[in-house]
């Protein structure tokens, strides 16, 4: 039989000690600011204030239009210009440059003259991913520039253009879709690792068997320890989501109470699942290893929020299924930047529900008032 | 002991670790209200013993009722019944006294009304009452091991299981536990205590002497001294240990050994007691006197578990 | 034990304050070469502070001291080559072999390259634990662990030896076992210091000092502190132990009253006239009156008799 009032004593003690471990306590609370302060400024997928060199052989009003054209999209800082094209390898070799533009001599003339003008760009192409993104804008910039000049009538022809609205994150800032999936990979980390300590502590201390030999039922055990933590986790995703809006300017277009009933089961469920780890782990120092490890990578990798699950091979999408971070990014991720209600996250909601339960079972299943 | 007052019932409780067994089919009753010692050598099997009784370790075979309760199939009933301080502290150092008193009077659903008065009289028992703010983990041993029982005894368990409670406890600590304890006992409390020091012993009702998980006895301390009664001499001599080495041969002695500035001499019959005077004078050495004395509970325990041949 | 021969460890109105707190307070003693030296006290009577004065640990504030010829201040760093200390925690490796733990233990202490292999084969003799010499430490029984710790604590022949409650949980056959390698290295010369709760304990050594609050209020061999307090004592049977003694709390010639199991034992003035006086005390409450027997106060009771004199113990 369950007992209300053994519940709040275990709840109130676990309160107690933390008001009393000031160095976990802050950790509580100074971590995830510091984790999304962090990766909100570390991790971008946006490429802006490219050091640009140009090499302009063709010292024409056009050639100057066109780098003109390249400073004011705000993407690329023209930092130098140079005299011969063979100035460019050194100032790569020493990354003070990421990108040179070599514009030839006949780039106005072939202009006028309606022929192809090309414009040579040349990128360190030493990190792909940048490499590819500064291209794509180069192209973009390129392309902006010669529908300019077909409106004045002095292009017949261009090669077709795609044209593409973005939608919900118009800017296309990465930051945007960056904090809301942090919020969610930052208290899948979080909260296991509050709760890893908790069970092992009190073995490691001797008080586990003391409490082991009371009427206590190990249910009271897991929930009373857990509540505590749910609320630290609940304070922590209030204080991020603030930091995500004040200081990314990150938009939040859902609803607040919703995504506060959402976080619960998800941190319920991340709560237990720390709480089974210190179960079986009986250690302190065992239960952080297995807790960071059990969520840190998986959280990071395999949650959507580094990489698509779309392009995933098929085994590890199957694999996606299990980390319970996945359904919360599409929570935070929706209610943030789309404002999406419960018809549209009911999925996400059952099943972090079902996680949360699991998480339960498990911790309450593995945690024995034995000895051995 | 019949049946029906056995508060404490074991039947045959054995557990195993692996290969090892620890303990060994043990069968014995406690009486309610009785305080019973558990007495034995490292590795008796005390502790695994206390730890089956307080059903935080399952027995590998047979039982304990504790209060007629199932200790193999149904711990968890007893447990409201019981009262358990383990051989480690194992309260919260980081709550004080008083939090600590009120997590276990929750525990075990003490009503409120009656909490306050309860602690009140702990707190007169332990001397604890001046220290109700302090965290636990900056008292002093002996003030540790008072609040552990005070946790213990604040729901009025049935039964208590004290697994060496004065392990590390200077003597005027060990004297109010005592007094709690027996205070306990007067009020109908039976209580199972295991202690690793013999002088304790006598305070207990009955012992059990444990060796490598087996009763090796079980008596009223008396009963147990009785079996020594006049076999058992201090002797003062020069050279103790030569002395020692000299007695302890013959087929008389059972034991001799050195203790502070004497030797304690355990005779097989007390008619043999003139044998430790001759042989020591034939030796040399100058015998300055050979005292018939009181078996203490450790010429017994020594007694005993040499009778089981393991020395 | 020659009664000529210089002390092994002099104290002289040892003193140390922490701020206002004085934890040791003017100890004055001295310590006969091969003397086993009881130390008692109740928590926080001073003993560990005069401990780490002794091994060189700790500066005293005031008075003067000298361990094995050398003064404790000055030469605190010899003295620590000096000594050997074993502490109830004493951590001998569990993960090593009691082998690798005297190896490691030699080279710790700098025994010469020549005598280590003599020494260790000494320690795993002397400790009996030669056959097991191969088995982890962490696998022995708690009395074996304390006598390899008590080798490895002599290993490099230390002339004084520091014991803190060496055989605190042990069960008296490892005890008396303990005890006959330290009256082995006494008789070889060794000083030994053994700090302790336990009477059990307390009873093996030659001389004990007690302390409370930061004095030496006793010291003098067990017996003849035993024989000190003539207080003389009675063992009462009665069927309500905790009732009776409270009613002999204010019965005229009884000093203290305690529980003992079932039965009382009471501090009397005087054995004889105490009896009728305590008997109608006892039976005026109602109580029933067995066997008066008298007694002679344990150690423990000597203890316990000295501390409440000297005002009490430090958190009573």
């Amino acid at each position: 039989m369950l007992s209300r009032r053994r519940l709040w004593a275990m709840a109130r003690k676990e309160v107690i000690q933390l008001r009393r471990d000031t160095r976990s306590l802050a950790l509580a609370f100074v971590l995830p600011v510091l984790l999304v302060v962090l990766f909100g400024y570390a991790i971008t997928w946006d490429v802006d204030d490219i050091a640009t060199a140009v090499v302009d052989q063709d010292q024409s009003s056009r050639s100057r239009d066109l780098i003109d054209a390249f400073r004011s999209s705000g993407y690329f800082t023209v930092t130098r210009s140079l005299e011969r094209p063979g100035d460019i390898e050194p100032l790569l070799d020493r990354s003070a440059i990421r990108l040179a533009l070599v514009i030839p001599p006949d780039f106005s003339a072939a202009i006028l003259a309606g022929r192809p003008a090309e414009l040579q760009a040349i990128v360190d192409g030493s990190d792909a991913n940048t490499a590819s993104i500064i291209l794509g804008y180069t192209q973009a910039v390129a392309l902006s520039y010669s529908s300019a000049l077909r409106l004045e009538g002095r292009v017949r022809a261009l090669p077709a253009t795609a044209e593409s609205r973005v939608w919900y994150n118009e800017e296309l800032s990465s930051r945007n879709m960056i904090v809301p999936g942090l919020v969610a990979v930052i208290m899948m980390i979080i909260a296991a690792m509050l709760t890893s300590l908790t069970i092992a502590r009190e073995w490691e201390r001797g008080t586990m068997e003391q409490l082991a030999a009371t009427p206590v039922h190990r249910f009271e055990v897991v929930i009373g320890k857990l509540l505590p933590y749910l609320a630290i986790g609940l304070i922590d995703v209030v204080v991020v989501t603030i930091i995500g809006v004040l200081l990314f300017g990150v938009p939040f277009r859902g609803n607040a109470l919703l995504l506060m009933i959402l976080a619960t089961a998800f941190l319920i469920g991340a709560l237990g699942l720390g709480m089974f780890i210190s179960a079986v782990a009986k250690s302190q120092v065992l239960a952080t290893q297995l807790a960071m490890i059990a969520t840190f990578l998986p959280a990071f990798l395999l949650s959507g929020f580094m990489f698509a699950i779309a392009v995933m091979p098929a085994p590890l999408q199957a694999v996606t299924y299990l980390v319970p971070a996945r359904y919360f990014l599409v929570v935070t991720r929706g209610i943030f930047l789309k404002g999406v209600g419960v018809e549209v996250l009911r999925v996400q909601g059952l099943l972090m529900i079902a996680f949360a339960i699991v998480g339960l079972a498990l911790a309450t299943r593995v945690f024995q008032k034995r000895i051995l | 002991m019949s049946q029906v007052e056995a508060m404490v019932s074991l039947e045959r409780l054995t557990r195993r670790f692996g290969d090892v067994t620890a303990v060994d089919g043990l069968s014995f009753d406690v009486a309610s209200a009785e305080l019973f010692g558990l007495v034995g050598p490292d590795g008796s099997g005390k502790t695994t013993t206390l730890r089956m009784l307080a059903g935080v370790l399952l027995p590998t075979e047979g039982d304990a009722l504790m209060n007629g309760t199932s200790m193999a199939r149904n711990p968890e009933s007893a447990k409201p019944d019981l009262a358990y301080m383990s051989q480690r502290f194992g309260l919260y150092s980081d709550l004080t006294v008083r939090e600590n008193l009120h997590f276990y009077a929750d525990l075990y659903e003490v009503p409120r009304a009656e909490r306050d008065q309860r602690m009140e009289r702990l707190f007169r028992f332990s001397n604890l009452g001046p220290f109700t703010e302090r965290l636990a983990g900056k008292l002093s041993g002996g003030m540790k091991q008072k609040l552990g029982l005070s946790c213990a005894l604040i729901h009025q368990p049935k039964i208590l299981l004290l697994d060496e409670p004065t392990f590390g406890v200077d003597p005027i600590s060990r004297r109010d536990l005592w007094l709690i304890v027996h205070e306990m006992v007067a009020e109908g409390v039976t209580v199972i205590v295991s202690t690793a020091y013999m002088d304790e012993a006598e305070r207990f009702d009955r012992v059990a002497l444990l060796n490598e998980g087996r009763l090796l006895a079980l008596a009223t301390p008396a009963e147990m001294q009785e079996e020594l009664k006049g076999k058992v001499y201090a002797v003062v001599v020069d050279r103790l240990r030569e002395a020692r080495d000299r007695l302890q041969p013959l087929h008389q002695v059972e034991r001799a050994a050195v203790f502070g500035d004497r030797l304690h001499v355990t005779l097989t019959d007390p008619s043999h007691a003139p044998v430790i005077e001759t042989t020591l004078q034939d030796g040399g050495f100058s015998v300055r006197g050979t005292d018939r004395i009181e078996p203490s509970m450790e010429d017994v325990f020594i007694h005993h578990v040499s009778q089981a041949g393991v020395l | 034990m020659s009664g000529r021969a210089a002390p092994a460890v002099r104290v002289e109105g040892l003193t140390k304050c922490f701020g206002d707190f004085v934890a040791v307070d003017h100890v004055t003693f001295d310590v006969r070469p091969g003397e086993i030296f009881g130390f008692l006290g109740p928590n926080g009577a001073g003993k560990t502070t005069t401990i780490k004065m002794l091994t060189g640990l700790l500066p005293p504030s005031e008075g003067s001291g000298s361990v094995a010829g050398l003064d404790i201040e000055t030469e605190a760093d010899r003295i620590k080559r000096q000594i050997g200390y074993m502490s109830q925690l004493f951590s001998l490796y569990a993960d090593l072999t009691v082998e690798e733990n005297v190896r490691f233990f030699s080279g710790l202490y700098g025994v010469d390259r020549a005598r280590r292999l003599e020494r260790r084969d000494w320690v795993l003799e002397m400790a009996g634990l030669t056959e097991h010499r191969r088995r982890l430490t962490g696998e022995l029984p708690l009395g074996w662990k304390q006598r390899l710790a008590l080798g490895c604590a002599v290993i490099h022949e230390p002339p004084t030896l520091f014991l803190d409650e060496p055989t605190s949980g042990v069960d008296p056959i490892s005890r008396r076992r303990f005890w006959d390698l330290i009256y082995q290295l006494a008789e070889a010369g060794t000083t030994t210091f053994v700090s302790t709760h336990y009477m059990e304990e307390a009873e093996y050594c030659h001389r004990l000092a007690l302390m409370n609050r930061g004095a030496l209020i006793a010291l003098d061999t067990p017996a003849a502190l035993r024989d000190g307090l003539r207080v003389p004592m009675l063992e009462i049977e009665t069927n309500d132990a905790p009732r009776a003694v409270a009613a002999l709390g204010d019965a005229p010639g009884v000093r203290d009253a305690a529980m003992f199991g079932r039965r009382i034992h009471v501090t009397v003035d005087d054995s004889i006239t105490a009896r009728p006086v305590i008997a109608s005390a006892l039976e005026g409450h109602g109580l029933e009156v067995g066997d008066m027997t008298d007694i002679t106060p344990s150690l423990e009771d000597v203890f316990v008799a000295l501390v409440r004199r000297a005002g009490g113990a430090p958190d009573e």
